[in-house]
Formats: structure tokens, sequence, C-alpha cells
């Protein structure tokens, strides 16, 4: 029920996102020109070339992306919730979006591109993973890992990691490239095309498959990791094997996206709420809330103050915060 | 519908965290079926030692074996189907129902993408039922009591249908009735069980065997009449008691002789 639901909503927020803008497109057309593109015979081209090109090349990549980076940091944000076993969990902490944020300034402000239209997604990725290693090895004392140590180590990482990109961005002698770089670190999907999409869509749809895989496993962390051992969980190498597959799919949207806060602590909350913490119930509705907000908060970025546009981090900021906050309380009543 | 029961082996068992030895080489065999109560003082080395069978703490020396294989060298997946634990530990923060917690049991009978089966829920139902929180199926697991809680825990350790059993103070939080119930359902299911008990008089009524631990050592083992004497208790516990035979049910009994007035406690 709920998740017959929550297709919905996202067929909803993707025709809007298809429809609404500076030229629109009324709902029906969009899908028409989806339908045309997809084999020609399923619908005839009546429309002017130019709203097909607004819809295929500029508003539906878009939307795929702000899709994928939605539901890619609600499930990585759900399962690292699981794996340190704290409720305050996101791809913030641990450091990993940090880190992914430090390689991709680095090649804004230095201007690199020994990789071509990679460097971004390359750089980002071996930041992401750097911190988490990192974070890993500073939170291990003596082959034991607690969660407490885990998460005080990532909170240090991240605010080091954070200060190190500003730090980057204001030292920085070209204002043009500085200010991009500022820009980008608000996190935006403003200027996506269909070359953006496929890495991180691949990168997420892969790692969203192997994760619902984990829905038992991650359930028995739930439990506390004794627990989980004694119900046959291999707990260590379990959650080693997860920080990796989490920080390639970080790395990978923080490339395209910059950082988006919020998405990733909110949304597991709200899922909980809808459908129980079980994950095999909360992980594929995680993915698809996820990707239904993250489109409607993306349209409402560019066209509240149109033809500006807010960077979509600020507004999920907005609006996350107030709602977890709101969360908070209700659940200490 | 339990796996068999096998016999649960401690062969010299020794666990040392920085230099200390919390077990000292422990030796002790529960035969198949068999209830064998593990007692003694707090920091004895009875929940180290129960760690060291589920795999949450890896024995520094020694060997746990269940069936004759040594539980730390196979899958963890197929020592979850012949042994289950209960633990003495909480559900965290997160609102996993009743329900979900039980149905976690199942956990190591299932592939990946592999959803609960008929017999499953099945299962998971029924040792809700028999734990007497059925009715509870529904609610948040951290809006139960603890006594309701514990009582789930077994109902999870239940539903995995393991032919062994260790439980880490299963009766703590339960009041009388329950205590009763949980100790005569494990006996009932027919599994070999090792259990940790703080009460001596329950380990008297239900188990076949008691085995105490001191310091990290086995101190001694045997029926509950062999083992439960005054000596044993002032020896090790510090405590004047006297035991005596029950008249109707034949079980030691012990009765605590508390020492005089504002005066520190006799032995």
């Amino acid at each position: 029920m709920v998740t017959a639901g929550l297709v919905a909503l996202l067929l909803v927020t993707a025709t809007m996102a298809g429809t609404v803008g500076s030229v629109a497109v009324p709902a029906e057309e969009v899908w028409r020109i989806v339908l045309h593109r997809l084999h020609p015979s399923l619908a005839t081209a009546d429309w002017p070339p130019v709203r097909e090109t607004i819809v295929m090349d500029v508003r539906l990549p878009r939307a795929l992306l702000c899709a994928v980076v939605g539901a890619g940091l609600s499930v990585t944000g759900m399962a690292l919730q699981a794996l340190v076993r704290n409720p305050l969990a996101d791809p913030m902490l641990l450091g990993v979006s940090s880190g992914a944020n430090v390689g991709a300034v680095l090649v804004l402000v230095l201007n690199v591109s020994l990789f071509g239209m990679f460097s971004l997604t390359l750089a980002a990725f071996t930041g992401a993973l750097a911190a988490l290693v990192a974070v890993y090895f500073l939170a291990r004392t003596g082959g034991r890992m607690t969660t407490v140590r885990l998460v005080l180590a990532g909170v240090a990482t991240a605010e080091v990691l954070s200060a190190v990109a500003s730090l980057i961005v204001v030292t920085s002698d070209d204002p043009r490239r500085a200010q991009s770089a500022l820009r980008w670190m608000l996190g935006g999907l403003a200027g996506t095309t269909w070359d953006l999409v496929w890495i991180p869509s691949a990168a997420v749809l892969l790692g969203t498959v192997v994760l619902l895989g984990c829905t038992r496993p991650l359930n028995l962390l739930l439990a506390g990791e004794e627990a989980a051992a004694a119900l046959g969980l291999d707990v260590h190498r379990f959650r080693s094997a997860l920080f990796v597959l989490v920080a390639l799919m970080i790395g990978t949207m923080v490339a395209v996206s910059g950082q988006i806060g919020f998405v990733g602590l909110v949304m597991p909350h709200m899922v909980r709420l809808l459908v129980g913490a079980d994950h095999r119930r909360a992980l594929p509705a995680a993915a698809l809330l996820g990707a239904s907000f993250l489109i409607a908060a993306d349209l409402a970025a560019r066209t509240v103050i149109a033809p500006e546009e807010i960077p979509v981090g600020i507004l999920t900021a907005l609006v996350g915060g107030p709602f977890f906050l709101w969360l908070m309380r209700r659940r200490a009543r | 519908m339990n796996a068999a029961p096998e016999p649960l082996e401690f062969a010299e068992v020794r666990v040392t965290v920085r230099g200390r030895a919390l077990v000292d080489g422990v030796s002790l065999r529960v035969r198949p079926g068999e209830l064998v109560a593990l007692a003694g003082p707090n920091g004895a080395g009875k929940s180290t030692l129960l760690r060291t069978c589920y795999r949450a703490l890896r024995p520094t020396g020694g060997r746990v074996l269940l069936g004759g294989d040594d539980v730390w060298r196979m899958p963890g997946r197929a020592l979850a189907r012949r042994m289950a634990a209960v633990l003495q530990e909480g559900g965290g923060d997160f609102d996993l129902t009743v329900y979900d917690v039980a149905a976690m049991g199942r956990t190591p009978h299932k592939r990946s993408f592999e959803g609960d089966g008929e017999t499953d829920r099945a299962v998971i139902t029924d040792a809700l039922a028999a734990l007497g929180v059925a009715g509870l199926a529904g609610a948040p697991f951290s809006s139960l009591s603890g006594g309701e809680k514990q009582r789930v825990l077994i109902a999870r350790a239940v539903a995995q249908r393991a032919g062994t059993m260790v439980l880490d103070e299963p009766t703590n939080h339960l009041d009388l009735r329950h205590q009763r119930d949980t100790l005569t359902l494990v006996r009932r299911l027919g599994v070999t069980a090792l259990v940790a008990l703080h009460d001596l008089n329950l380990a008297a009524a239900f188990c076949d065997r008691v085995c105490v631990m001191d310091g990290g050592r086995l101190v001694a083992a045997g029926t509950p009449a062999e083992v439960l004497t005054s000596e044993l208790l002032a020896g090790v516990y510090g405590v004047e008691a006297e035991v005596t035979e029950h008249p109707r049910t034949g079980r030691p009994q012990i009765v605590l002789l508390t020492g005089p007035p504002g005066g520190p406690g006799p032995g």
C-alpha cells in the first residue's frame, strides 16, 4: 500500500519536474515526448521541437539525477544509521561527504583535468574513501571499534575537512573559480546534462541492489553487535564491506551534486514512521521517498526565485532541519 | 521441528584481556538435551564464558565444541542454525516492533532476498505465543517493560529452532510466574541448554546439573544436591546459608541467614 503510494508520488513529482519551468509543457505532453523517444510508434510528434529539447535534454536528465541522488542519499543514510547503530548518522557523518568535498573542491579550484570529465568524480570518490579509511583507523583500537569512537572520529574528521575545503576556496587567487567552487559546495543540480547522469546512476542503482540484498543483516545490527553475532552475522567483515560500498555511492553522488544535507538524515526517519524500522520494507521505501523529495526540492529551488536558482542544499537544510527538530520533540513526548 | 540437541563442550577455555584472566581454563560438557545452570558471584566469568560460545568473544585459549565441531571454525550462519543465544542486551533506539524482533530469529535460515514464508510466520507466532507475548506483536519493542523485552528476546531465540540454547540470565526482570514458565519452556523444548542463573533456588528446582564459577575458574559441578551446600555457599559467596531438602520436591532449598543486626554478615 505505502509502496504503491510512494511510486505514485515519484511519478507525480517527476512529471511536474518535466512540466514546470520558464517554458510550461503540459504533463500529458511530457509523457508523450518521453514515450516517443522510447519508441517513435508510441506517440506522434505534434509538439514544437524546442519543447522536446527542453524536456529531453534539460529537464529529464536533471530530474533523473535528482531521483538518483535523493534515493542514494536516503539509502546510504539508512544503511549508515544501522551500521553505526546511531539514528543521527548520515552521509555527512563519518566525514565521507566532507572528504569527497575536499577532493572535488581541489579539482574545481586548481582546475585539474587529468581525466577529463571524470576528474571531479574520481577526486570526490578518492576523497570520500580516504576520509572513511582515516576515520575507520582512528576509531579502531586493539582490533575493536566502538560506535561512540566511530561517531566522534567521523564528526571531528568532517569538521577538519570542511575547514580544509573552505580554506582552499578562500585562498584561491581566481575569484571566478572560487565562486563556482563555493556554489558547488552548497549543493546544486543546475546544468545537469546526460553525461553527468550515468556514473552516479550506475553506482546508486548497483549499490541499492546490494543493500536490498543485505536487509536482514542490517536488521540484525539494530539488535546489537553481540546479538547479531549470535544470529550468525560476521559483524566486522559485514560492516567493513558496507562502509566501502557506501563511500563509493556517496563519492559519486557528491561529485555531481555537492553536499546536500539532511536528506540522508531525515528521509530514513520519515520512512520508519511510515513503514517501521524493518529494512526489508524501509529500504525500498527510503529510495522512493528520497527520490521524490529531492525532485520536489530541486523543483522548488529553480522556481521559487526564478529565473535565479537557490542551491538545493540550502533548501533541503531549510526544510529538513526544522522537520527533524519537530520529529525529535514529538518522539520525546 | 527443532534441530537435534547436541553436546556443548568447553575444553580448557581461557579468556585473557589485558593480562587479566577473565576465564581461566574452564572445561565443562553439557550433554545433549541436558539443562545445566551456570552460577557464581558477580564477575566470576559466567557471561564471558557464554560469550565465547555464541561467537561474541574469541577465547584466547582452548576450544568450544558443539557436536564435536569448533564453533569458531564454522560459518556464523551454520552455527546460528544449531545454537541460539539469549543475551543481556536491549533493542536500541530504533522502533522495531515485537514481531520484527522475534522474526530476526529466522535470519540464519534465510538467504538474501528471500522473504519469510508461511512456515516462518507460524514459527515466529508460535514462539511469541509460547512466551505469552503474542498480544504485543505489533507494539514497538522499546515501549515494553524489562520483563516483556526479556520474553521477546527469548522468543527470538526459540524462533531460531536450534537444538542448543545458551541463555545469559534469562530470568532477570521476570516475575515468579514467568521465571517458572521460561525455564519450563526451555525444559520442554528438549534442547541442550546452558543457563547463567543468579537465583540458586531456581537452578536447584529446574536444572539437571549446576556448575559454579568463581574467579574465572570452575569450582564445582554436579547435581544441585551435590553442589549447593552451605560449605560451598560460604566459600564462594561468603554468606551463611542453610540448605535443606524440600519436603515436597526433594530438591535442595537455600535459605539465606542474615547476620546480626547492624554487624557485618557472618563469614
